[in-house]
């Protein structure tokens, strides 16, 4: 979990509106609903129902963009033409640790079609130097392979890539680690020469700035609550494991990249991002342009998963170089530069000890972890041990340690993965000693009432039933298992976004958000709120998104999308609503709170007049637009439902005389508020579990040890899930109403399965081999390993 | 990639009489653009034989099977006759890389595609295999590489198409211009990197594979192909092994086992053969030929489990070959 002060808490507060007391219904339909009393803002409009009441948000509805996805039609960033638009290429660093001497670009600028170079002068990303005296030099310090150095543009791509071969750089070598445990010894070559701290971004990512560094050691990070020595004498039995995760990228299918075009009096800037907002915040700041002369647009996203916010390098060399060019500048990383330097989700090293009850209660929980984000931090893993169950005491200490290697950034749902690994492996291996089921002793240790649910719905589940009590049961090479696995994740909200909705006299309705739609399908669940406001079917809706000359967006990271803007869309279209039946009501001669918007009419409540098709009301505007702008009001309690999350369970066969584990089926049951589109949440869901399998069994960043560098950057040999690597997937969506907002939706990215399906995926193995595998990715020679070791530590 | 000429052909004649100035030739293209595009070969003129019709196609003699370089895997393995008579070359074939590269890529350059090994394949290292002499695997990162028949260089052969003609005992056409047709067996196509590490193949500059021979099987024979990767979809084999088994009823007369990712170059495994032949076939005679497919094995420091994935290879291909047992659900699908 974020610990750092978000974007909202950094901002001064907005005053309260005057309130009203309202009730809403809350929990889960068929188990737990009910209704709860809230203080929301007067201004809000009406309490939706739940999902069944309603009639286009809560339902499926296909993609807003998909016919354009699906044709070719989109325009991402790499699709954009400009007119004389030039080709810019990286030249990057080929060691992994080195002063540079001199950078002589003269061949590359003689270069024919060469048009501009550029030398980079700050390096975004990697930790910064407390003290940036540090660094003498002219030129940033090379502290990982693939750092960007400069950049050529030119007329073609080939030209630009084959100047860029002719970029002359002096190296002073110095001496480089990128072996975690040696980075940790006290002989070790320093990544920097003095403690070093990296910001975290708006989705996570980056580490705390408050604490010691040693050598490469930055942290510990510690969090106590009460006394896990005590905690841990009042124990009757106590489990412990080691843990390992590795690094893993990123590895969108669209690569960082940007076109910048630098004109008098405006900057623009389509970039594969997360947060337009975020793109220009950071290049008004670096060079010094007013908010109002820097436009971003981002039309259609392949991908982020946390490593796309700010400008980054690509973006502010390409400014640079439109700027120094006069001509609009193409920067797309290939995949090498994509695997080295934009992000990457930390590696880990856990040791959890937890002391428990007879009776299940834990006692006391022990974690000291140490991960690497490279040159970078943010390698915390306590989220799940921290904030899943309930304890008497909890003791961590999260260490980032550095090597030469490209920074982290935040990647879905950070640390959470790499934490809940160990955590539901130790609390299954706490159930054996226990002598009880790993789902009854969650019944124990775990009041999240929503999560009480959704182990219900998994104990009742023909997959569940089908587990075998006794570990490694079956006869002969090929062993199956079942395990379970739970996750957590955080209502971060975000206030500093708005909508505006319009209505035109020709009966069209549009809405804007300067949002981007990362791929999650926000374009779709803005058109189903306005159908729902308007009683016309959501294809009838303009969604406009992706630009920041529409009212600003959320930056989408922490899952805080679809929770933090809809509401606020909602209300504009309520009030655009209100608007627009008052502005035709005397034209119809009845009162405005006689007429009702449904099934694509206006109607008269009272029956003065027969139903007009919407379109037709709407020529009676007395203008030719009427807009209504609503910026998102805060949870209406935010004392309340501050976490969500869900219960994963994976069926596994394992090969014993291969070391392969297949996963044959997942199932997964998640709640996330209210589901807005459950198609659309269900792909999320899947999304998140297929990367989780793909983390566990096969991903992995490989550098070697003596020379520093990536030898997979590829999708090749970096290996990915697929598709005969994708099991077959039921989702179970958990609506859980938790009365908070004028939409009361949550967000899913985040905990998609993919915290947790790591762990039922090891809880699976255990249950399938009586063997712990405590060490990812699972591949065949880490599994024979565990298997001929017979389970002992990893 | 660097600039180059390219030379678009039609006939055998006209991509001879090209083969000079350092030319390459390019066929589906599969694996030799990614070597461009990675910065490890820079020719200075292509000649593209994808269009030479003459190369293309499978024929199906008294004698065997003669194939065209330029059949595509995806039509080996979908082909009738090969499919009844040759199973393990439609197993090798129709388990490469993905169904989209299987429509692309051509079975000689499947067999004529450069060694996997991430040190040769980055221009980043300057290796043994590029005219240096030095190897980067043996102290460094080496989980994929060989565990046998290596001292130089120990990448692993990366033709599965390889795999199944050195079962089948096929030979290959090469053609030049000057000098005519000879034939070389599989396992002399290859050069081993000790003798000459920077030339993979025997086929000199003005050489062009022109057609793939392959002697028709003894009556009883049975054959199959089975590849074990990390992930079944798109990975190269960590183990694999041909099986071809002669049999005479119950009886193993002759057996041909075959391996791919055990050494730099495809080998045939006498010590599994020998434990198969004049035996019936059993899981208990299948297991011990595995067992001793990797005698004499020498790991390196990263890929000792090998040794217990070959045997488990070699033992379920046998039994699959034999039909005593159905395709692997572990191995590649």
């Amino acid at each position: 979990m974020s610990n750092r002060p978000t974007e909202d808490a950094l901002l001064p507060q907005a005053a309260m509106p005057a309130n009203s007391t309202v009730k809403m219904p809350v929990g889960v339909p068929g188990y737990t609903l009910h209704e709860e009393t809230r203080q929301a803002p007067a201004s809000e409009p009406p309490v939706w129902p739940i999902n069944k009441d309603l009639q286009y948000v809560g339902h499926s509805a296909h993609r807003y963009d998909g016919p354009d996805k699906a044709s070719g039609r989109a325009r991402y960033t790499s699709d954009v033409q400009l007119p004389g638009m030039l080709y810019a290429k990286f030249v990057n660093a080929a060691l992994p640790h080195a002063k540079v001497i001199s950078v002589d670009t003269s061949a590359a600028e003689k270069y024919p079609g060469v048009r501009g170079v550029y030398v980079v002068e700050h390096v975004l990303g990697p930790a910064e130097l407390r003290n940036p005296a540090l660094d003498r030099g002219r030129y940033p310090v090379v502290r990982f392979a693939g750092q960007p150095i400069a950049a050529i543009a030119a007329t073609t791509p080939a030209a630009a890539q084959e100047a860029a071969t002719l970029v002359r750089i002096q190296y002073e070598k110095l001496p480089f680690v990128v072996d975690l445990d040696k980075a940790r010894e006290s002989n070790a070559p320093p990544v920097f020469p003095g403690p070093a701290d990296e910001e975290g971004s708006a989705g996570g990512g980056g580490g705390p700035s408050d604490v010691h560094q040693t050598g490469n050691v930055h942290g510990p990070s510690v969090h106590r609550v009460r006394d896990t020595e005590q905690g841990f004498k009042e124990a009757d039995v106590i489990v412990e494991g080691h843990y390992i995760t590795q690094v893993q990228t990123h590895s969108a299918l669209e690569t960082h990249g940007v076109v910048a075009d630098w004109k008098p009096g405006m900057l623009t800037v389509w970039a594969s991002t997360q947060g337009t907002a975020s793109v220009r915040e950071e290049l008004a700041g670096y060079f010094d342009l007013p908010m109002s002369q820097v436009r971003v647009i981002t039309e259609f996203m392949g991908g982020g998963f946390g490593a796309k916010f700010g400008a980054g390098n690509p973006g502010v060399v390409a400014a640079a170089l439109s700027k120094k060019t006069g001509a609009p500048v193409r920067l797309m990383l290939d995949r090498q530069e994509e695997h080295l330097s934009v992000g990457n989700r930390p590696s880990s090293d856990q040791t959890l000890r937890i002391g428990a009850k007879k009776d299940g209660t834990l006692t006391a929980i022990h974690l000291v972890s140490y991960g690497t984000a490279g040159c970078g931090t943010g390698a915390g893993c306590a989220g799940p041990a921290t904030n899943l169950y309930q304890y008497a005491s909890l003791h961590t200490e999260e260490n980032d340690v550095f090597i030469n290697a490209g920074p982290a950034s935040a990647m879905r749902a950070p640390g959470h993965p790499q934490g809940a690994f160990a955590l539901e492996q130790t609390i299954d291996d706490l159930a054996v000693k226990l002598n009880v089921e790993p789902i009854d002793l969650r019944d124990k240790i775990d009041n999240h009432p929503v999560r009480r649910v959704e182990r219900q719905i998994v104990r009742e589940s023909a997959l569940w039933k089908s587990r075998s009590p006794v570990p490694g049961a079956d006869q002969g090479p090929v062993k199956r298992g079942v395990g379970l696995a739970q996750s957590v994740w955080y209502r971060f909200v975000r206030t500093n976004c708005a909508a505006e909705v319009r209505v035109h006299r020709d009966g069209s309705l549009e809405v804007l958000s300067a949002v981007q739609d990362i791929g999650s399908g926000i374009k779709t669940v803005l058109a189903q709120i306005l159908a729902e406001q308007f009683g016309v079917p959501p294809s009838q809706i303009a969604v406009k998104v992706g630009d920041t000359n529409y009212p600003v967006g959320p930056d989408s990271g922490g899952s805080v999308t679809t929770l933090s803007l809809t509401p606020a869309v909602r209300d504009a279209a309520w009030q655009a609503a209100q608007k627009f039946l008052a502005d035709i009501a005397p034209a119809l001669g009845v009162s405005p709170s006689d007429l009702v918007l449904v099934d694509g009419e206006v109607r008269s409540g009272s029956g003065k007049f027969q139903p007009i098709s919407f379109r037709r009301a709407a020529a009676k505007m007395t203008a030719s637009q009427i807009t209504a702008q609503a910026r998102r009001v805060p949870d209406y309690d935010p004392s309340k439902y501050l976490t969500y999350g869900g219960v994963d369970v994976a069926e596994v066969e394992v090969d014993t005389e291969l070391g392969r584990v297949h996963v044959r089926r997942v199932l997964s049951v998640h709640d996330c508020g209210r589901p807005m589109n459950p198609e659309q949440t269900i792909s999320q869901i899947n999304g998140g579990i297929i990367q989780g399998i793909s983390f566990t069994l096969f991903e992995d960043r490989l550098l070697d040890p003596k020379y520093g560098l990536m030898v997979n950057p590829d999708l090749d040999l970096y290996k990915i899930a697929g598709a005969r690597e994708i099991p077959q997937i039921d989702v179970r969506l958990v609506e859980a109403y938790i009365g908070q907002s004028s939409t009361d939706a949550s967000g899913i990215g985040e905990a998609a399965g993919v915290v947790s399906i790591g762990a039922a995926i090891g809880n699976a193995v255990y249950n399938a081999t009586g063997v712990r595998v405590r060490r990812t990715p699972m591949t065949p020679a880490v599994v024979l390993a565990a298997l001929r070791q017979g389970g002992t530590q990893a | 990639m660097n600039r180059f000429a390219l030379a678009d052909c039609t006939t055998i004649d006209a991509a001879l009489s090209q083969l000079k100035d350092g030319a390459v030739v390019k066929a589906g293209g599969v694996d030799l653009l990614d070597r461009m595009k990675d910065g490890i070969e820079e020719p200075q003129r292509l000649v593209n034989i994808r269009n030479v019709a003459e190369l293309r196609g499978i024929r199906e003699t008294l004698q065997g099977l003669t194939v065209g370089p330029l059949t595509t895997l995806a039509e080996i393995s979908e082909h009738p006759g090969i499919r009844a008579h040759y199973q393990i070359l439609s197993d090798a074939c129709g388990h490469a890389a993905t169904p989209h590269i299987r429509n692309m890529a051509t079975v000689g350059g499947n067999l004529l595609q450069r060694v996997q090994c991430w040190y040769y394949r980055s221009a980043n290292f300057q290796c043994l295999r590029k005219g240096k002499d030095f190897c980067f695997a043996f102290e460094g990162l080496n989980q994929y590489h060989a565990i046998m028949e290596y001292t130089g260089c120990p990448s692993v052969a990366p033709s599965s198409a390889a795999v199944a003609l050195l079962g089948l005992g096929a030979s290959v056409e090469l053609t030049s211009a000057k000098r005519g047709k000879r034939t070389v067996g599989i396992r002399e196509l290859y050069v081993v990197p000790d003798a000459n590490p920077t030339k993979f193949t025997v086929i000199e500059p003005d050489e062009l594979l022109t057609a793939i021979v392959i002697p028709r099987p003894a009556p009883g024979t049975r054959s199959a192909y089975q590849k074990y990767g990390e992930k079944e979809s798109f990975d190269w084999a960590i183990a694999d092994a041909g099986v071809v088994l002669e049999m005479d009823g119950p009886i193993c007369r002759r057996a041909v086992i075959t391996m791919g990712a055990a050494s730099p170059v495809v080998r045939r495994s006498p010590q599994a053969e020998a434990a198969l032949a004049g035996k019936p076939v059993t899981e208990e005679t299948a297991r011990a030929a595995g067992r001793v497919s990797v005698e004499g094995a020498q790991p390196l420091s990263m890929n000792a489990y090998k040794l217990d994935l070959f045997p488990v290879a070699v033992y379920r291909t046998v039994l699959l070959a034999a039909g005593l047992r159905g395709r692997d659900p572990s191995a590649a699908g």
